[in-house]
């Protein structure tokens, strides 16, 4: 119950930010651009529920969903960037060549592009989430609630990305569990609802009892729904696919930052940066404990989730050590993020090998 | 009272009438769908078929749309004239895409006019190598090409991915799955400053003028049309169907190869997961909506490029979901296999006599 009040207080919140807002707002569009069509459930859902948020914020947005990372993401963007939008946010990986060419063409128009490293105009930024500290969360809760001590993940592609998610996973699952080992089955996509399913049925064929995804879609979790083992959610709160199987998910939040941004080209304060925001800044967030796991747990959790917050605790803190037993991370040190965004190593624990 | 009667012979005028038939229905069945769905339809049809081509720009990326699509249907028609079902152009544009791309990094941060010839015969040897797969177990093995054609599609993806994600993946690029960018050496030429479009559609109107003097003018065009309307009679004429089989599947996939080829060295400029967005697949609606001839496929390509950036300009300035392009091609073929009924049969209007 005490959850729908405060659902409640902060959609008030929300409003009556709304109303203020809409006052001053100035006459500033937005546009998005996304890889799948809103209806996912996971990666595009999210950043619409954001787009959303900068509607509420009394902004104009315009989006166009289900845009093929091919030749034509660039004719997309230019038809944006040619029809009165102010700040055009390009949300994957595979449009970063392309915003950086239409940002060449555009200089008044600001890009924000996810997940890229590329900003070769000042007028592109890059911004992603640390969704390792939430993997940090989801590790500790799986190194509790395993009985096989056999965890499953399935993974997207090899990217450091991807291997940072599992190493901090497993990390955290260790401290709790030091005798799990981590099963990685490699999807190749981040959605395929068939696919994903299929390597979720592999890995509790295996004798895996939690399994953990770095892909979008629903499938896992109802393929965990239907074993009896447990799950998160990916990018969105799940627990609604699956109320059994699902103990938390991972939600990405994109919302505060694209409000904040889109205020920043309105007041002229824009200026190109590099954003890689956690739970401290709100990016990732934790969605409802479930409740089978043990109150002790839960607690355990919820005190983790302010230490990540607060930067008491890092995700990577040495020792830790790779799969041959080379030092990574030194005793006392933590990874910096050099070292993060290009980790392509596993930790000590996980099994097998990084597909070359 | 009417009266349903089977022609006598499919009518000729009708055979070319029908697909401008499928589109117009196309448009007042789209018209109807915007219209239930709470658009205004004239708008909204507005914003689909013309605003997008209004200007010079637009109107350089319908080209570019339709460049990958002509050219695959011109290879696709020697095939489907000819009674050999080749679903696979996908898989044979984007094996092509892969053998070119793999040459176009051999020759990474070189310059030289000989690369880029080069760079295009790879690609359609790429094409030819994938699509002789299913023509020589169709010959020698009696397998279905079908089957075989696009069991391939996704082989071939897989090989991509393996090469993007590992061998060939940029070691500058944090090992996200995508190759160097090509040397512009390796890249075809644009045409215009500032437009996307290229030298590539030379390659589609080559082969436009090449299929149209092959099906018409030549002996191997006579074959491929009496073994596309009775294998029997080709036999008993004594046609060397098997080289036929393997010829016009060489062809085919050339043409989609080279199809890759100008997708990777246009626009894209680099290999990566995504290089063709199902050109090869909707291809054979091109290649079927222009009635297998060279021309009605120029047009054919055309009308259905406009499907896809139509889709976009009615996302962003109406709202209307995108994937509305995709129904919109469906609808297309939906219309034209349907009004393909009255090629053999017409209705008789029977005044009443009493």
């Amino acid at each position: 119950m005490h959850k729908f009040f405060i659902r409640s207080f902060v959609s008030s919140l929300v409003l009556l930010f709304t109303f203020t807002v809409a006052a001053i707002a100035k006459d500033v569009k937005a546009a998005f651009v996304y890889i799948g069509p809103t209806g996912d459930h996971g990666w595009t859902y999210q950043h619409d529920v954001g787009r959303k948020a900068v509607e509420a914020a009394g902004f104009k947005t315009t989006y166009v969903e289900g845009v093929p990372e091919s030749a034509d993401a660039e004719r997309v963007l230019r038809q944006l960037a040619n029809s009165g939008h102010d700040v055009i946010f390009t949300t994957s990986f595979g449009y970063m060549n392309p915003t950086n060419k239409v940002a060449k063409e555009f200089p008044n128009v600001k890009f924000e592009h996810a997940t890229g490293y590329k900003r070769e105009h000042p007028n592109v930024s890059t911004y992603a989430a640390r969704f390792y500290e939430g993997r940090t969360i989801l590790g500790t809760i799986a190194g509790t609630m395993t009985k096989s001590n056999v965890i499953g993940y399935v993974a997207s592609f090899p990217i450091p990305e991807v291997i940072r998610g599992i190493n901090s996973f497993t990390l955290a699952a260790q401290k709790v569990n030091p005798n799990i080992k981590t099963k990685i089955v490699w999807a190749f996509t981040w959605y395929d609802p068939g696919k994903e399913a299929e390597a979720a049925k592999a890995l509790i064929d295996q004798g895996a009892d939690v399994i953990a995804q770095h892909t979008d879609s629903t499938a896992i979790v109802q393929m965990a729904e239907k074993a009896g083992v447990y799950a998160f959610g990916q990018a969105s709160d799940m627990d609604k696919f699956a109320p059994k199987a699902v103990l938390t998910s991972v939600e990405n939040n994109w919302g505060p930052y694209y409000v904040d941004r889109v205020k920043a080209v309105a007041n002229g304060t824009w200026s190109q940066k590099d954003t890689w925001h956690g739970i401290g800044d709100g990016m990732v967030v934790i969605s409802d404990l479930d409740s089978q796991m043990p109150a002790d747990l839960r607690s355990k959790v919820k005190k983790l989730q302010a230490d990540l917050a607060s930067g008491k605790v890092h995700s990577f803190t040495g020792p830790i050590y790779d799969q041959k037993g080379n030092l990574m991370v030194a005793e006392g040190k933590t990874a910096d993020d050099g070292m993060l965004a290009g980790m392509m190593t596993y930790v000590k624990g996980v099994e097998g090998d990084i597909p070359k | 009272m009417i009266k349903i009667v089977k022609r006598d012979q499919p009518s000729r005028a009708i055979f070319f009438f029908t697909p401008v038939l499928a589109i117009f229905l196309t448009l007042v069945a789209g018209g109807l769908i915007f219209f239930i769905l709470g658009f205004k339809p004239f708008e909204a049809l507005k914003f689909f078929f013309i605003v997008p081509i209004a200007d010079k720009y637009g109107f350089s990326e319908l080209l570019l749309k339709a460049t990958p699509l002509c050219l695959i249907a011109i290879g696709l028609s020697f095939c489907f004239k000819s009674n050999n079902w080749n679903i696979g152009a996908e898989g044979q544009l984007t094996f092509g895409a892969i053998v070119s791309g793999g040459v176009a990094l051999l020759f990474y941060e070189q310059e030289g006019f000989y690369i880029l010839p080069i760079v295009i015969l790879a690609g359609a040897i790429g094409g030819m190598l994938y699509a002789s797969i299913p023509a020589i177990l169709k010959t020698y093995f009696n397998t279905n090409e079908i089957l075989v054609s696009l069991m391939l599609v996704y082989v071939s993806k897989l090989i991509l991915d393996y090469l993007v994600v590992g061998p060939w993946s940029n070691p500058e690029g944090f090992n996200f799955p995508e190759t160097r960018q090509f040397s512009d050496s390796a890249k075809l030429p644009l045409l215009f400053e500032g437009l996307r479009i290229h030298a590539g559609i030379f390659l589609a109107l080559a082969a436009v003028v090449i299929s149209w003097f092959v099906f018409y003018k030549t002996y191997l065009g006579f074959q491929m049309k009496v073994s596309g309307f009775s294998l029997k009679t080709a036999k008993y004429a004594g046609y060397k169907g098997k080289k036929m089989i393997i010829l016009v599947f060489l062809i085919s996939g050339a043409c989609a190869g080279l199809a890759g080829v100008g997708e990777i060295t246009g626009p894209i400029g680099q290999l990566h997961r995504e290089i063709s967005p199902d050109y090869g697949f909707t291809a054979i609606i091109v290649a079927f909506l222009g009635r297998l001839h060279p021309v009605g496929i120029i047009f054919a390509s055309l009308v259905v490029a406009i499907t896809y950036l139509g889709a976009e300009t009615a996302q962003i300035f109406m709202q209307i979901p995108k994937y509305t392009g995709q129904v919109f091609q469906g609808m297309i073929l939906f219309f034209l296999l349907a009004s393909d009924y009255l090629l053999f049969f017409k209705f008789k209007f029977i005044g009443s006599k009493k």
